[in-house]
Formats: C-alpha cells, sequence, structure tokens
C-alpha cells in the first residue's frame, strides 16, 4: 500500500518526506555540519569550495550561495536543518520565515503579534476544493 | 510501586529559553507569556516529583538523518546540553535515572513497542525548554529526567494513534516499578505553528483550544486525527502534538485539568501549557 499523499496541495507548505528525503538528505547533511564550529569557519571562508565537499546538485548549491530559502526547501532542504545556514549568518528563525513568505521583517513580525497567520479558505487548502 | 502524579504538555519554542537565558523575560514581549507559566511552576513543585518522563524530539542536533528512530529511550546517568550552532544553552546539565529508564525500555520492547536505546546522548532545546518552563532557572534540576525522543523531523512520524499506546504502555512499566518514585511525564511540541514555506507563521487558535479541549476530556477522539489533518489544520510543525498524546496515555482514562495557558506568539508559534493530574 503507498502511503497517502493527500497533503500535496497544503498551500505553501514542504512536507519532509520520502520523497524530499531521497533527493535532500545531502544537502541535510551539510547544514549538520555547520553545528561545528570548525565547519562554520570554513563555510564563511569558501562557500563554493565548503560545498563541494558534499555531493549536491547544482541547484541545491545555488539555492544556498543565494540563499534563496524557500529554494532550498524545494530541493530538498529540511527546515530544521537548512535554518543552521541562518544561524551560521546571524539571522534568527522570525527572518528566516519571513523571507520565505516574501513579507518585511517588521511586517511579519507585526502579524505574529496580532494572532499569527490565521487560517482561511486559500490558506487551509487549495482554491475551490470542496472537502 | 511508582506512581505517574502529573502530565505537563508544554511548547518547547527555542526563542522562549534564549529569553530567559539572554534576559528578556520581563520585557514587555516575553512578560505576558513568562507570568502565563508561573502557575505551572508552582503546581509542579507542589507535586514533588522524583522523575519526569519527559517527551519530545530532538531537532538536528543530538541526531541526524543518518538515523532516524522512531521512538528512542535515554538511559544514561548523565546528559549533556548539546551546542545547537551558537553554544550550548546555560542551564545545568540532565541527570537521568539509569535503573527507572532501563525498568522503561525492557517492558516496553516486552510490550511491543521497539524503542532504540541511547547510553549517551545530549539533548537539545526541545528537552531543556519544557524544563526552563516549569522549573524556572535553578542551578540544578529539581528532579532526574528520562529523555524520550520521537522523530518528528522526517515524515511520518508515528501515528497519534500509536503515541497514546506508548503512554499507556509507559503508565503500566511505571507502575510495575518497585521503588517508591513519584513521575510526572512531559509531552512537548507544538501548539499550532508552521516554520516553512510561503505559510510560515500559521496560528490556528481554535484548533489549539479543540485540541487543549480534547487532552482533557476525549483524547481518544484527537487520536484519530490523521498526520494530513495536523498538517493542514495546525501547520506542518503543528504535528508535533501527537507528542502530547504520548504524555495522555500515561495519565489514565480521567484527568482533572489543573492549570491551562495558551499564547500567541512566542517567535513564530502559538505555545500551549496544560497541567493534568490524574484522577
Amino acid at each position: 500500500m503507498a502511503a497517502p499523499r493527500d497533503y500535496e496541495d497544503i498551500p505553501g507548505t514542504y512536507v519532509y518526506d520520502a520523497e524530499r528525503g531521497r533527493v535532500g538528505y545531502h544537502l541535510n547533511m551539510f547544514c549538520m555540519s555547520l553545528n561545528d564550529p570548525e565547519n562554520r569557519r570554513a563555510f564563511k571562508a569558501n562557500e563554493a569550495a565548503y560545498l563541494d565537499r558534499f555531493p549536491l546538485t547544482a541547484e541545491q548549491k545555488q539555492a544556498v550561495l543565494k540563499r534563496d530559502w524557500l529554494g532550498m526547501l524545494q530541493v530538498g532542504g529540511n527546515i530544521y536543518y537548512t535554518i543552521k545556514i541562518a544561524f551560521c549568518d546571524g539571522l534568527t528563525f522570525q527572518d528566516v520565515a519571513g523571507m520565505m513568505c516574501n513579507m518585511p521583517k517588521d511586517e511579519y513580525g507585526k502579524m505574529m503579534l496580532a494572532g499569527g497567520r490565521i487560517p482561511t479558505p486559500e490558506n487551509l487548502r487549495k482554491r475551490g476544493e470542496n472537502r | 510501586m511508582a506512581r505517574i502524579v502529573g502530565g505537563i504538555a508544554c511548547s518547547h519554542v527555542p526563542a522562549i529559553g534564549a529569553a530567559l537565558d539572554k534576559g528578556t523575560s520581563t520585557n514587555p514581549y516575553w512578560a505576558p507569556y513568562f507570568s502565563g507559566t508561573t502557575p505551572a511552576r508552582e503546581w509542579l513543585a507542589s507535586l514533588k516529583p522524583d522523575v519526569a518522563i519527559l517527551i519530545y524530539n530532538d531537532h538536528a542536533n543530538a541526531l541526524s538523518l543518518q538515523m532516524i528512530p522512531t521512538f528512542l529511550l535515554g538511559t544514561a546517568a548523565q546528559f549533556p546540553v548539546a551546542d545547537e550552532g551558537f553554544g550550548p544553552r546555560p542551564v545545568p546539565s540532565v541527570l537521568g535515572h539509569p535503573k527507572l529508564a532501563w525498568h522503561l525500555a525492557e517492558n516496553l520492547i516486552l510490550d511491543e513497542f521497539d524503542m532504540t536505546i541511547a547510553n549517551e546522548m545530549p539533548v537539545d532545546h526541545g528537552l531543556t525548554v519544557p524544563l526552563s518552563v516549569t522549573c524556572g532557572q535553578v542551578p540544578q534540576w529539581p528532579f532526574k529526567v528520562i529523555p524520550l525522543c520521537v522523530n518528528v523531523i522526517q515524515y511520518p512520524p508515528p501515528t497519534g494513534v500509536r503515541c497514546f499506546k506508548l503512554g499507556q504502555a509507559i503508565r503500566r512499566a511505571v507502575e510495575d516499578f518497585p521503588d517508591d518514585l513519584r513521575v510526572v511525564v512531559y509531552g512537548t511540541g507544538g501548539m499550532s505553528h508552521q516554520l516553512q514555506g510561503e505559510r510560515a507563521g500559521f496560528v490556528n487558535r481554535e484548533f489549539d483550544t479543540m485540541f487543549l479541549d480534547g487532552m482533557v476530556n476525549d483524547p481518544q477522539k484527537l487520536t484519530q486525527l490523521s498526520h494530513t489533518q495536523y498538517m493542514r489544520e495546525s501547520g506542518s510543525e503543528g504535528i508535533e502534538m501527537v507528542m502530547w498524546l504520548a504524555m495522555r496515555g500515561a495519565l489514565g482514562d480521567k484527568v482533572r485539568e489543573a492549570y491551562r495557558f495558551y499564547h500567541v506568539p512566542t517567535s513564530n508559534t502559538a505555545s500551549g501549557l496544560l497541567c493534568l493530574e490524574p484522577t
């Protein structure tokens, strides 16, 4: 029996499932390596050279070098891992969350203070879908 | 005989720990959260627990994607505080209870829960933040802690019903332990939140209220929630709430709600705190 993937239509959501785990493993293990201060220094000294230590795809390398946080998720990144690049850059989780949904930092912060991104028919499911 | 005297559901947002560690817990952003959690500290202290079984998840610190145990039980005498990429949190290291932990490992495995056993393991904010919230800033944690780590990072996590049944098995195992110990069980994570994608910042107060009510009165109903329902209605990371059900399963059929607190936001997250006593 195939596992149901009835979560794929949740808007703006990248579930780190078997499909993404298959393509994202090395990208995420690169991120994990940044837990080590020595590796953080080596990455900061020459990002491209450091990335060459890992068998990443060209797309994955570009997403990291450009700090395309959303793009990383689309090429197999897991947010608990990719956030380690942000910590290495001195960014907070909230900074990155704002960038992923293309909102200025203060606007995202205000949205959270006002109770967060509240559920709507559009963000709960694809437009026009009946439950 | 050991017995379970209380259950605590508590979010484990890292920013909560950072607010305590950096001394910003009384500023206007954090003061409402910390004043709202104070009654839980008083309640927990009054229970005088000897040991906590703390159900949480690791966040790419002790574990990586290299090996992904679904349920992992820490049997060590001591668990160091993990360096999560910016130095370890300045909190006491966590002392375990190897005798009860090994008893749990044996009993749970023979009860058909295939636990992974960890003899050495650092613990991250998933475990230390709920301790900070419920014990405050202390030179030593006031009780021993047995970490029970659940995979919620690589989909699929264990189902809610599986977690609930694990909790029931934990209760049986605790009650079978000969030493006279007062045990509390933590279920951590949640509540509604989404850390990723264009829907980051998602919070669903209605879902969270339903979940808090269900934890008290109708946990069986909550065990029927599918993974997709959690992710759709409580955010992709809201699925962590399956760990609350493991705690609830350990408390038995009926509980008394001793305290409840709900607050938005803690960073990107809706935070919940629920204190339950078995009746």
